[in-house]
């Protein structure tokens, strides 16, 4: 297997951008990319979109991307994992340029949520879940997570107030960085008044509904030194499977997709989780950051709600986590995360990161995930 | 929304309960599968489930999806029945200061939703407090 | 020798309560209350209809019978308010108990009288030796059009009577039918609420054929009024099964077991079934039970019942019926009962 790296990365603002079309989302990023690489060939496109079947009716996504962005007979392939769908592309390009198929892969995360009503955009994301023995019965992602949730309370004593914390963590983050949908700060208090979606979860537990795309120029690292940017190298990807209904989980309070993900990164990367300097996580709703920060072994079992409030996640903290602002500040276009959550953390091995840079961060990594922990797609980053 | 095909297909489950027990190792898949999740024999004897249970965990749904907009806001949770398995659905007809982790309930037969008011009605199982 | 061999009963929790009612329509309370001697009514969760009490009654009815339902031969559901138009309320439940596919279904209607229709056809066809048991439900969710007199009492319940020959707990000794044409009460195709002839329904049609019924039952069984412990008839207000007890010679403490409309409402189909299933609750054996039930139309089934030492070991298998008419009440406003029951126009 060859060394690989990020020798682009391209973004553009993320929110309900009622302008643009998912192509033209897709292109602006994807161009970004290509110039911050100083490419303007690839050898493959792998694309990250959870549903754009049902969000803007286009399947056969990765052939019409391709063409749009002038890149045709190019190979291309659309990945799909729920919310884990744009961490999904980063390994399947990941293991391409690994194994020496392609030299230059693009990766791109795309997600267009705005185009439908928000009931079919619920319907659409509630198709992560188990149709027929969870969505029959009427149970919607707030729920699942406020399931979780509650069973986390109740087991460890995890409170509202540590959940509102993340929310707010995420938020200052976010307000720092100019392409967040969220750029603006929240208070505990604000979190604690918003309006209930799923006991005890509230509006401002949950990621937002957003357009966006994000993408990523791969090769291996010995193509990449020869390139303009300082080298950033994937050392470590691993992926997990887990039960999709929440009601097969045996620990309903225990991520054991992250975990299992996680090991598989871990051991390829040669790292352990204290040698990690900065992560970006998949809060899809607060509770989500708190389960994953455990089983990604940042924090003791059960302990996630209180590192939290003791601010080791925050910018200043021990491990800071999300430094980007999250999916809650930054935005949820549910195939683009999984890719910007990569980008957030090469910008900062890159030193790139502005207000929001981890001074001395080496060693990064990112967790992405579909569902309620149905998969879990883990990646370590390192300062080449 | 589920098509006629596909609610009928899992009627013997939303009706009955009907799951199935690993012939090997007894380990209950609901609804049934064709491998043992755990020891992966392919063998398995159909049985019904029990009535009654407790509740894992649960939430009240105040933002309900498209077909269930009238019922909000609604109770929904994990709920482990007295032979091991678990199962999601809805506790309904309980006031919701009365739901705790742990609470015991049975099984009801009720409407889950219906496709508007030409389409089929669907039915399945939920939970009420005992 | 056939009779029942297990019964059942399901009430919905929700009651609303003849004040609320009447706030609403700004009518006079008391006088209705004390015109109809109701006071509240039971009201259906939106999430029940006849299929699903049709269903939890009868898994009561088979807990009492412990049998195993593929041997139930014929499913039947007596309604005014089943769900579909076209296609059979009884399907649903026989998959629901496990009685398909070797089962005969079909779904019964006459106004208030479709559950003991199904009984009566169930009773008959183990009689005749068709089917080793044979399962009767009477079930409604009616309506009562806003602000009409019926408001105060279209109610909603469901009771399940599993028929066969072997552990009988109440031997079915004779049946009548008295049945005429009698436009007293009636629902147009694609009409939502019923209609009724005010005062006609009374003596030309309630006591018509409940008299009918049964003098003819009583004439067929060679049995007077006196021989009953219990007596139930179909309950559409409080005063109407005590003035037609007292004509026929009745007297109140025959009536009361069975008499569960003030707390409950009219349950249509489900009325003098539930009523039935109360009385078995509270019998003893060598008790002889009349019930006649009466559906608009008109007409009136009766049977005649002697309870045997069965019951005993099998009236505690489940809930009793005054238990689920006594527990876990919840009562409801107008708005919420409106809501309930689909009264509120809403958008398509």
């Amino acid at each position: 297997m060859r060394e690989v790296a990020v020798i682009g990365v391209g973004m553009t603002k993320w929110g309900e951008l009622w302008e643009k079309s998912l192509r033209q989302v897709f292109v602006e990023t994807a161009l970004l990319a290509l110039d911050d690489a100083g490419v303007d060939k690839i050898d493959s496109l792998i694309v990250g979109s959870m549903s754009s079947g049902l969000f803007v009716g286009q399947e056969h996504l990765a052939s019409l991307l391709a063409d749009y962005l002038g890149q045709v007979p190019v190979p291309a392939a659309r990945v799909e994992s729920a919310c884990a769908s744009g961490g999904l592309a980063l390994r399947t390009g990941f293991i391409e340029v690994a194994s020496g198929m392609s030299d230059i892969v693009l990766v791109s995360g795309v997600e267009k949520m705005t185009d439908v009503s928000g009931h079919e955009a619920t319907y659409a994301l509630g198709t992560a879940a188990d149709q027929e023995y969870e969505c029959y019965h009427g149970i919607t992602f707030p729920g699942l997570y406020a399931l979780i949730a509650r069973a986390h309370m109740e087991k460890y004593g995890t409170t509202r107030e540590q959940l509102a914390m993340v929310a707010v963590k995420n938020h200052h983050n976010g307000s720092m960085n100019p392409l967040a949908q969220y750029p603006f700060k929240i208070t505990v208090d604000s979190v604690l008044n918003s309006v209930l979606v799923a006991d005890p979860l509230r509006v401002l537990d949950c990621s937002p509904i957003t357009d966006g795309a994000a993408a990523i120029i791969l090769c291996p690292v010995d193509l990449a030194k020869k390139m303009k940017n300082p080298v950033v190298k994937i050392i470590g990807s691993g992926q997990a499977t887990d039960s999709i209904a929440l009601s097969s989980r045996k620990d309903i309070t225990w991520i054991e997709s992250t975990f299992q993900a996680a090991k598989k990164a871990y051991a390829m990367a040669g790292k352990k989780p204290e040698d990690i300097d900065v992560i970006e996580v998949h809060d899809c709703f607060t509770i989500a950051e708190i389960c994953v920060i455990e089983a990604l072994g940042l924090v003791e079992k059960g302990k996630g709600g209180e590192a939290t409030e003791k601010g080791l996640t925050s910018l200043q903290g021990r491990i800071p986590v999300n430094t980007s602002g999250g999916l809650k500040a930054k935005g949820h276009p549910v195939g683009a995360t999984g890719v910007a959550q990569a980008i957030e953390v090469v910008k900062q091995l890159r030193e790139e990161a502005g207000p929001r840079q981890i001074k001395d961060a080496k060693v990064g990594l990112t967790q992405n995930m579909g569902g309620s922990g149905g998969s879990s797609i883990v990646h370590v980053f390192e300062r080449g | 929304m589920p098509t006629p095909s596909r609610y009928w297909r899992e009627i013997p489950q939303r009706y009955r309960l009907e799951a199935a027990k690993c012939k090997k190792c007894g380990t209950v898949s609901f609804p049934p599968r064709l491998i043992c999740p755990a020891c992966k024999a392919r063998e398995f004897e159909t049985i019904i489930l029990a009535d009654n249970g407790k509740i894992i965990t649960y939430t009240i749904i105040r933002v309900p999806p498209q077909p269930f907009a009238d019922q909000a806001p609604y109770a929904a949770g994990i709920i482990e029945l007295d032979d091991g398995v678990r199962l999601t659905g809805q506790i309904v007809d309980c006031n919701f200061e009365d739901l705790k982790i742990g609470g015991r309930v049975r099984i009801e037969f009720r409407k889950i939703f219906q496709e508007g008011e030409s389409g089929i009605i669907y039915y399945g199982y939920k939970f009420v407090l005992e | 020798m056939e009779g029942i061999v297990g019964y059942g009963a399901y009430i919905p929790r929700n009651r609303i309560k003849v004040e609320e009612i009447a706030k609403v329509w700004g009518a006079d309370a008391a006088s209705y209350k004390k015109g109809l001697l109701v006071e509240e009514k039971s009201v259906p969760s939106p999430d029940q209809d006849t299929i699903t009490m049709s269903v939890e009654a009868s898994k009561n009815a088979l807990r009492r019978a412990r049998i195993d339902p593929k041997e139930i031969g014929a499913v039947y559901i007596g309604s005014e308010s089943h769900p579909y138009a076209v296609k059979p309320s009884g399907t649903v439940l026989a998959e629901a108990i496990g009685a398909t596919p070797e089962v005969h279904t079909a779904d019964f209607e006459f106004a208030c009288k479709a559950g003991t229709e199904g009984m009566f056809v169930a009773l008959s066809l183990v009689k005749a030796g068709e089917v080793k048991y044979g399962l009767a439900v009477g079930a409604d969710t009616s309506q009562g059009a806003p602000g009409d007199a019926l408001e105060y009492t279209a109610a909603a319940g469901a009771a399940a009577y599993i028929f066969g020959r072997e552990n009988i707990v109440a031997e079915a000794l004779e049946t009548y039918s008295y049945t005429t044409d009698t436009p007293d009460f009636w629902r147009r195709e694609y009409q939502y609420y019923p209609q009724h002839g005010g005062r006609f329904t009374g003596d030309p049609a309630y006591f018509k054929h409940i008299i009918g019924a049964a003098k003819g039952i009583m004439d067929k069984a060679a049995m007077k009024p006196s021989d009953f412990s219990y007596v139930i008839f179909h309950q559409p207000n409080g005063k109407f099964p005590f003035r037609v007890g007292e004509i026929l010679g009745f007297v109140k403490k025959q009536i009361e077991p069975g008499w569960l409309v003030s707390k409950l409402g009219n349950a249509y189909s489900g009325s003098s079934p539930i009523g039935l299933t109360a009385t078995l609750d509270i019998s003893t054996p060598g008790d002889l039970i009349l019930i006649v039930s009466y559906g608009s139309g008109a007409g009136s089934d009766a049977f005649v019942f002697r309870v045997t030492e069965k019951i005993v070991g099998v009236r505690d298998l489940a809930p009793k019926t005054r238990e689920l008419l006594e527990s876990n009440r919840n009562y409801l406003d107008y708005g919420t009962y409106a809501k309930f029951r689909q009264k509120i126009r809403k958008a398509e």
